[in-house]
């Protein structure tokens, strides 16, 4: 498998959040990083995870998939993900895939934290 | 849910001559990547089918064509089972490029099955928003009627996912990777059963089929390519052992339940329709 083109950056927003920015292409083969800053950004702490997708550039199925998985281990620590900065491309993926159904996506970083900080 | 005696087309070497022409050909997408980048859209854009809510699909000779129009897609986040990921792998060897590899699976997909099951795509192959008809041999004479629909397709990958009714909410992703000086080529399903009744069905032995109808789909493939001994390697991961109870109601789409209804009901929807035609007949 080729080296991952990507890279996810971990910011703190409070106690309980957590942003992950994600630059690059997103595909199977970015699942060690992807899941290490899942480790970097979660703890029993954190309740809330945002994704970032404004960097992004490109993304196949396998990363889905990836995001899928990601889903799988936030909903077992009973944390919810959200979604911003997808282009209209992307977000029509997310669409067509139902993965909105289940990550909530919004406009911006401030819609994303007002929408998960209650 | 399927029987796999092996599939419908044995490899001969004319078969496997002609892949190799066709795996000569180049990748089928390159032309649209180059032109989305010009376009300024990512390079992924022409490999994504477009949003679509509900499948439309047309009639398809040799097939029964039920359970699919009007459906809507599922992923695993609408599946009710277990989610697993199955991967089933073979060494392609070090003479087949991973574009080659993808390139006669995509055109050439439906021989690949194992005998009993049909697959009616498009007759261009495999391409982003194409949905296919399948019947799948499920015992006693029945065939489960139902379709797939193709998500992403490039040159060295593509994705099916399936509409609500099928067996399994979910995608399966066929590819093939450099790994070294040999092309391992795989396809890797994600899934839950879309239903408790499908979550039984695979537990008693859905899951065991599956796996052979997979393992015989990748072994033709490897006769396709050359391959003198295909093997596949299969691995089995529960991803998460919860069931999502809140889509237990996905049973009221039950392709195998409204297969075996149709396939009971054929005789008295043929008498019917003959009785009409006589009455018309007679009246007009």
């Amino acid at each position: 498998m080729n080296a991952p083109a990507i890279t996810m950056d971990v910011r703190r927003i409070g106690e309980t959040t957590a942003v992950v920015d994600i630059r690059g292409e997103v595909t199977a083969a970015c699942e060690p990083v992807l899941m290490s800053a899942y480790e970097a950004a979660g703890g029993t702490a954190t309740s809330r995870l945002v994704l970032n997708f404004g960097g992004l550039e490109y993304m196949n199925s396998g990363g889905i998939g990836m995001l899928v998985t990601l889903l799988v281990r936030a909903n077992r620590q009973r944390q919810q993900l959200a979604a911003y900065g997808l282009s209209e491309h992307y977000r029509e993926i997310f669409e067509l895939t139902r993965l909105d159904e289940a990550i909530t996506i919004y406009d911006n970083e401030e819609s994303a934290l007002h929408g998960v900080v209650r | 849910m399927t029987e796999t005696a092996g599939p419908d087309k044995v490899a001969t070497a004319d078969q496997i001559g002609l892949s190799a022409r066709e795996a000569a050909a180049p990748p089928p997408d390159t032309a649209p990547s180059r032109a989305a980048a010009q376009a300024g859209l990512p390079r992924d854009s022409a490999s994504w089918a477009r949003k679509v809510d509900r499948l439309e699909v047309g009639h398809r000779s040799g097939v029964r064509g039920t359970n699919v129009a009007g459906r809507r897609l599922t992923g695993p986040v609408q599946g009710f089972g277990k989610m697993w990921q199955k991967t089933y792998r073979m060494d392609a060897g070090s003479q087949i490029t991973p574009e080659q590899a993808i390139a006669t699976w995509r055109a050439n997909f439906p021989e690949f099955w194992p005998k009993g099951n049909r697959f009616a795509g498009a007759l261009t192959g495999i391409n982003p928003g194409d949905v296919a008809l399948l019947d799948l041999s499920i015992g006693g004479g029945v065939k489960l009627s139902t379709g797939v629909f193709v998500l992403y397709a490039d040159a060295e990958s593509f994705t099916l996912m399936t509409p609500q009714g099928h067996m399994f909410a979910g995608w399966i992703t066929f590819s093939a990777e450099r790994e070294g000086d040999t092309t391992t080529v795989q396809a890797q399903v994600l899934m839950r059963a879309n239903d408790p009744l499908y979550e039984i069905a695979m537990t008693l032995g859905g899951h065991r089929k599956e796996d052979k109808f997979w393992a015989a789909t990748l072994t033709a493939l490897g006769r396709r390519l050359g391959l003198p001994d295909p093997k596949v390697e299969t691995r089995s991961t529960c991803v998460d052992s919860k069931r999502q109870w809140r889509h237990s109601r996905n049973v009221w789409h039950n392709s195998m339940v409204r297969s075996v209804l149709q396939t009971i009901s054929a005789p008295l929807v043929g008498l019917s329709r003959l009785a009409r035609g006589m009455n018309s007949r007679t009246n007009g």
